[in-house]
This record gives C-alpha cells, sequence and structure tokens, in this order.
C-alpha cells in the first residue's frame, strides 16, 4: 500500500513535469492557427462554368505557354532550367498536372491575379513585379475565360491517380531539395537565392522537424505559421496536399512502420519480463518475509 | 603465493587463482542490504540498465558518426537513421535513455534527500552521486551537439558564452573552450571526444567510487534506522532470515530490482517507438544554421530548473548587471546541491522528512521550486512568465540559505521540545 503511495507521487510529479514542459510550453510558444483552409475562402468562387474546348484555345491566345511547358499535350517548356532560372528567378512550373493538383479557385484567382493568390504582395510590387504576369483577359467576359482555362487544364489532367512522388515534383521541386530521395531542385541555386532572399530548405527532415499538423496548416498557408515568410501559398487540393505530406514522411520518416510494428514487440517482450521477474521477486521474498 | 592443487572443476580452479569464492560473497550473496526499503531503493539499478543502454547502443552509434560539421547532420539523420538496418532503434534509444536517466537520477537524488541518505557517514556517497549528476549533465550537453542540428549549434552556442561571463579569464576562457572565435568544426571535435572519451571515463570511475563509498556506511532504509548489520547479517546466516533486517544483493535485493527495471524498460520500449519527442526535439531535426536563430532557444528539460536559476535574475540592481547576478545564481545553483551534506546541521539524527516536521516542509518545496522553474525555463521569459521565473529562482536560494538555519533549529529540539 505503501508503494503504491509513493508510486503515486513519483507518477503525479513526473506527470506535472511533463506536461509542464511538452504540451504547455508548446502551446505557449506556438500559438495554435485555424486548421487549413482548402476552399480558398479569401479568393472568392466564381460561379462562371468553364467550358475545356474554348480554354484550350484561351490558353494558347493568352500567352501561358511563352513560359510554361506542358509536357504531357506535347509542348516543351520554351527554356531550359539555366535560363528559365536567370530570366524568372524560378523555373516555372509544368501544367499538365495542375488541373489535379491544385485547387479550382485558387487556380482561377491565381491567373486573374498572381500575387494575391501566392499571399506574396508583401514581395512584389509594381516597382519588382512578380514573374507570372496578371492575365488580362482577352476581351470578353473574363472570369469566363479564366473558368474556360481552368476548365482546359483539368481536362488534361491525368485522370489516373499520381503518385505521391509525382505530386510533390510538380508542387514543391521547383523550389526544394528532397537530398534523401536525391530530388534536387530545378531552379539554379544563386538564382533561387536572390530570386527568395534565401535558399529555401531541404526538405528531407522536415516531417520530423515540424511534424504533420505544422505542416498541413503552413502548406496550405505559409503566411499562417511565418508571417512574411517568402514561400508562396501554392494552392493545392486537400488530397494532393496529403499526398505531399505522405510523401515527406516516406523519405524522412522511413522507418516509421518498423519502428511500430517493432514497438510492440519489444514491449510485448518486456512485459513478459516483467511477469516473469516479479513471479520470481514473490518466491524469493516470500522465505524472507 | 597460494598452494595450487589440481582443480576440481572450472570455478574451483579460477577460485585458487582469483578467488572468486570471497570475491561473490563480498559482492553478492554476502552484501546486505535492509529489508525495510521500497522500490525507491531500485532507482540505482535502473540508472545501472540504463547506463548499459547507453553505453552499447552508442557504440554502435559510434561506427557510423562523423564527427565533422558537413558530414555531421547527415551522418545521423540519413547513414544511421535510414540506411543502417536498425539504425533508427539504436538511435532512439539512445536519445530517449539519455533523457529518461536525469528523470531517474531526479528521483534517486530527491529520494536521498527524503530519507537523509546524504549524512552521517554517508557524505561520500551523496558526493560522488553528485559529482555524477555534474559529469552526466555535461555528457548530455555534449551529446546533445553531435547531430548539429539547430540546438545543438544554439545551445552551444549560448552554454559556451556562459564561460565569458566569469571575471578576468571569460573571454579567453570562451575561445579555449571552442577552439574557434565561433562555435565551429573544432568544438564539434573536441566535444565528440568528450562525449565518448574522457567523460564516459570519468563516469565509470565514479560510478565505482560511488558504488564503494556504499560499503562502509551501508545502504539507508525507510525508516532511517541504524541497523548493527553484523548482528542482522549473522541472524540470516544463521536462518533465520524472516526475523533478520537485512537481505543478501544476490539474489533477494535484486529479484525486486529486475522487477522494477522490467517496469521501467517496458515503459522505456514504448517511449522509444512511439513517444520520443520529448527526448529527440523536432527543432533539432532541422540543420543547424548559423544564419537563422531559433525563435525559442531553450535547453533539454532537465537542465531547464538551473537555467532558469540564470534566466531569472533579468534585472540590473544597484549597479550589478542582470547577466551577472543570473551567472552567479547559476553558479550557486549548480554547487549547492553538492554541500547539502553540510548545509543540514542535524548532523547526529539521520529520519526521513516526514518525522522531520520543517525539513518536510522544505523538502515539498524544494520539489515544487524545482518544477516551477523547469516549467517556466522553458516558456518564453516575458511579460508574467519572468516575474514567475523570478520568483522561483530566488526562493531557490533562499530556501538554501535557510537550510542551515531550519536543520540547527531541529537539532537543538532533539528528542524534545516542538
Amino acid at each position: 500500500m505503501r508503494e503504491l503511495k509513493i508510486l503515486a507521487v513519483v507518477i503525479f510529479f513526473t506527470a506535472v513535469v511533463y506536461w509542464g514542459v511538452e504540451p504547455f510550453a508548446h502551446s505557449q510558444m506556438h500559438p495554435h492557427v485555424a486548421p487549413a483552409d482548402f476552399t480558398f475562402k479569401d479568393l472568392g468562387a466564381s460561379a462562371k462554368k468553364g467550358d475545356a474546348a474554348k480554354g484550350a484555345e484561351t490558353f494558347l491566345s493568352a500567352g501561358c505557354t511563352g513560359c510554361h511547358g506542358v509536357s504531357s499535350q506535347g509542348m516543351a517548356a520554351p527554356m531550359d532550367n539555366a535560363s528559365a532560372s536567370a530570366s524568372f528567378g524560378v523555373t516555372p512550373p509544368d501544367l499538365s498536372s495542375a488541373g489535379a493538383i491544385y485547387d479550382k479557385n485558387y487556380l482561377a484567382a491565381l491567373i486573374k491575379e498572381p500575387t494575391k493568390a501566392l499571399k506574396v504582395e508583401h514581395k512584389f510590387n509594381e516597382s519588382r513585379p512578380h514573374p507570372m504576369i496578371a492575365f488580362f483577359g482577352l476581351g470578353g467576359d473574363i472570369d469566363q475565360e479564366v473558368a474556360d482555362i481552368v476548365a482546359y487544364l483539368q481536362s488534361i489532367a491525368p485522370v489516373a491517380p499520381m503518385d505521391d512522388k509525382q505530386v510533390y515534383a510538380d508542387a514543391c521541386q521547383r523550389c526544394h531539395d528532397m537530398k534523401y530521395d536525391k530530388l534536387m531542385s530545378t531552379t539554379d541555386k544563386a538564382a533561387l537565392m536572390s530570386y527568395m532572399g534565401t535558399v529555401p530548405p531541404d526538405l528531407s527532415m522536415m516531417i520530423r522537424s515540424k511534424g504533420k499538423e505544422y505542416l498541413s496548416t503552413f502548406i496550405n498557408n505559409p503566411q499562417k505559421q511565418l508571417p512574411g515568410t517568402s514561400m508562396p501559398r501554392v494552392g493545392l487540393s486537400e488530397k494532393a496536399q496529403n499526398q505531399v505530406v505522405a510523401y515527406m514522411e516516406k523519405v524522412g520518416d522511413r522507418k516509421k512502420a518498423e519502428r511500430e510494428d517493432l514497438g510492440y514487440k519489444l514491449i510485448g517482450y518486456m512485459v513478459l519480463f516483467t511477469l516473469l521477474a516479479y513471479a520470481w521477486k514473490v518466491k524469493i521474498w516470500k522465505e524472507v518475509h | 603465493m597460494a598452494e595450487i592443487k589440481k582443480a576440481e572443476g572450472i570455478i574451483d580452479w579460477l577460485d585458487q587463482r582469483l578467488a572468486v569464492k570471497v570475491l561473490t560473497k563480498v559482492l553478492m550473496t554476502e552484501y546486505w542490504i535492509p529489508k525495510n526499503i521500497n522500490f525507491l531503493w531500485a532507482m540505482g539499478v535502473v540508472l545501472v540498465v540504463l547506463f548499459k543502454i547507453l553505453i552499447i547502443s552508442g557504440i554502435f552509434l559510434l561506427m557510423y558518426y562523423k564527427p565533422d560539421i558537413k558530414l555531421a547532420f547527415d551522418s545521423v539523420n540519413y547513414t544511421i537513421m535510414q540506411e543502417v538496418e536498425y539504425g533508427w532503434l539504436w538511435r532512439h534509444m539512445h536519445g530517449v535513455a539519455a533523457s529518461a536517466i536525469f528523470l531517474v537520477i531526479y528521483i534517486h537524488m530527491f529520494t536521498g534527500i527524503y530519507y537523509g541518505s546524504y549524512k552521517k557517514g554517508r557524505e561520500m556517497i551523496w558526493l560522488t552521486g553528485m559529482a555524477l549528476f555534474g559529469i552526466f549533465s555535461a555528457e548530455a550537453f555534449s551529446g546533445y551537439m553531435l547531430p548539429w542540428g539547430q540546438m545543438s549549434y544554439w545551445a552551444a552556442q549560448v552554454i559556451t558564452n556562459l564561460f565569458g561571463g566569469i571575471p578576468f579569464i571569460g573571454e579567453a576562457l570562451v575561445i579555449w573552450i571552442r577552439g574557434d572565435f565561433l562555435v565551429a568544426d573544432a568544438t564539434l571535435t573536441r566535444f565528440f571526444m568528450l562525449h565518448v572519451l574522457l567523460l564516459p571515463l570519468v563516469i565509470i570511475l565514479l560510478i565505482a567510487i560511488h558504488f564503494y563509498s556504499l560499503r562502509i556506511p551501508h545502504v539507508n532504509n525507510q525508516e532511517s534506522e541504524e541497523l548493527d548489520f553484523d548482528v542482522e547479517a549473522k541472524k540470516y546466516l544463521e536462518g533465520k532470515k524472516v526475523e533478520s533486517k537485512v537481505v543478501p544483493f544476490w539474489p533477494v535485493f535484486l529479484s525486486k530490482d529486475f522487477f522494477v527495471v522490467g517496469v521501467a524498460l517496458t515503459l522505456f520500449f514504448y517511449l522509444v517507438c512511439f513517444h520520443f519527442d520529448f527526448a529527440m526535439d523536432p527543432i533539432n531535426f532541422e540543420p543547424a544554421n548559423n544564419m537563422k536563430t531559433p525563435a525559442h532557444i531553450y535547453p533539454e528539460w532537465y537542465f531547464l530548473w538551473s537555467y532558469e536559476v540564470l534566466r531569472g535574475f533579468f534585472f540590473d540592481v544597484g549597479g550589478i548587471a542582470a547577466m551577472d547576478i543570473g551567472l552567479a545564481a547559476f553558479g550557486f545553483a549548480n554547487v549547492i546541491f553538492m554541500l547539502l551534506p553540510f548545509l543540514d546541521r542535524n548532523t547526529e539524527h539521520t529520519a526521513p522528512a516526514h518525522k522531520r516536521p520543517a525539513f518536510f516542509v522544505w523538502f515539498w518545496l524544494l520539489l515544487i521550486d524545482m518544477i516551477v522553474l523547469t516549467v517556466y525555463g522553458k516558456l518564453p521569459p516575458t511579460g508574467a512568465n519572468a516575474w514567475v521565473g523570478f520568483g522561483a529562482a530566488l526562493t531557490f536560494i533562499v530556501l538554501f540559505i535557510v537550510l542551515p538555519i531550519i536543520t540547527k533549529m531541529e537539532a537543538k529540539c532533539n528528542g524534545g521540545c516542538k
């Protein structure tokens, strides 16, 4: 009985210390932010219904292919990575999968007002324009034209589910390295440095340093967790973002499954050991009590 | 030379040369431990087990770790964590054991304080124990630097910088410790040497002395009763095992310890595989970057109380800079536990804290104050937090100043006044 009382005291004070330095301290150091918003409410939603066939024409007339490649449609990028890095600061994305991995409303907002959708208005303005030029319309209803382009991008997007690594490559690899999977950024580092102000971090261990919860709100809206950061909001759909995080976990925490599987075995072994040790203890102490 | 005869077996052969039978008696079967103890007396053996885990896992990690600032991070996080079979297991065990061992050290230490196991002949046990605490702290700090993550670098920067506060030689001392003007490659390599060679050697030596220092005064018991070990041992050997107040180290004492070790390791492996962030701070999975100061710099949890004593004094007093007051308080906090046997002025009387009313209050105040310091040591030191930290740091110092007074009063009242 006395031992149990002592044990309760030890557990109580240990638990208080743990609570204080872990959950409580972290809640004070990293204030809670609102959960990820995959509807991108701040950008509004267009009521227009897009027409993919018209969108294909609009896409070409709007000059998108001046910078972007669409490799799945046989449109190669107009510049190689080195010259694109030098001209834009960062390589423009190939748009083959854009309709699949980015949110529809986000894409529409991005085409009309890139800096607003990307949330980089603090970095780009009239004197330092963003390399992606806003689409001013071809003379008709601009919202309809934008909706058509988005419909076109969705129509050419891969139908089969994309694998996690491909989603990551299309969404993140232009700026970030994933050293532990030998996937390096397509943009030249020096260009990236002057474009972003700093070389974007390697993402190999990000899953362990930031954790899933932080990453899910951060990727969805970097400004929420890190005000002033030059990382743009990329506009991934919920599914695509989960795939990116899953890929990050695959690279940075590759042994997770093995760890958890072994965990049960180790604990099971120790429980057995403890029970045997207890039985032995009772036997030995019977003689002396 | 002893007469060597033809041996009757391997034990006899060894016994003739190494006296293994006497040795076994001295160390195991006739090493007497009081019977009246609780599970807190098993913490010593739990510590030995955790230390063994640290040594063994450390040896495995050492085979792949690279003490070079360009290679260290990847050698830990890629080579060990991903490439090497079960490398992650050794690393997780090493990191979690390093944190867990401090929890058990603190339990062990507060057990000693509660039951008065630091005085009346047991001073050397206490002193070697506190020396172990000091060297373990250095061991933990140097080990934390090795993965060369963000907190490795910034903690090294902040802590080595503290030596700059020492009058006259401070500035030169910081450079001497770092081996460079900044925390850099030379710093990493020398802390690596300390972590894997010099400090473990000192720890092993101190553990040997710590164990040896138990032999003469013997292990204390739950009632702090003074036993005549010779008489009690004789009873036990005569077969009056129930009547005797002692039990042999092997198998009786250890049978209980094995059980406690089993419980401890069950919890340990749960932490290793499922709940390790408390011991392996996520921020240290970000590579060291001397251009990017982390928003919050804090040490591992087991250093937080003394860190908060350092930070607690945040304003200048009478022309003395806050930093200097904090450093002095920090120095005080790090040596004062060592002096405990001499601050307790009731030297003739040993009793558990619940039989020493004033000391009982003192004990729980100290424990609560150290927990407050620990928690506030991690919180950002702004606004009200700074004042709570200041209050707790001051309380800590005052507690050790009043200890000789209350124990002196207690000594005067021995066997009498209320």
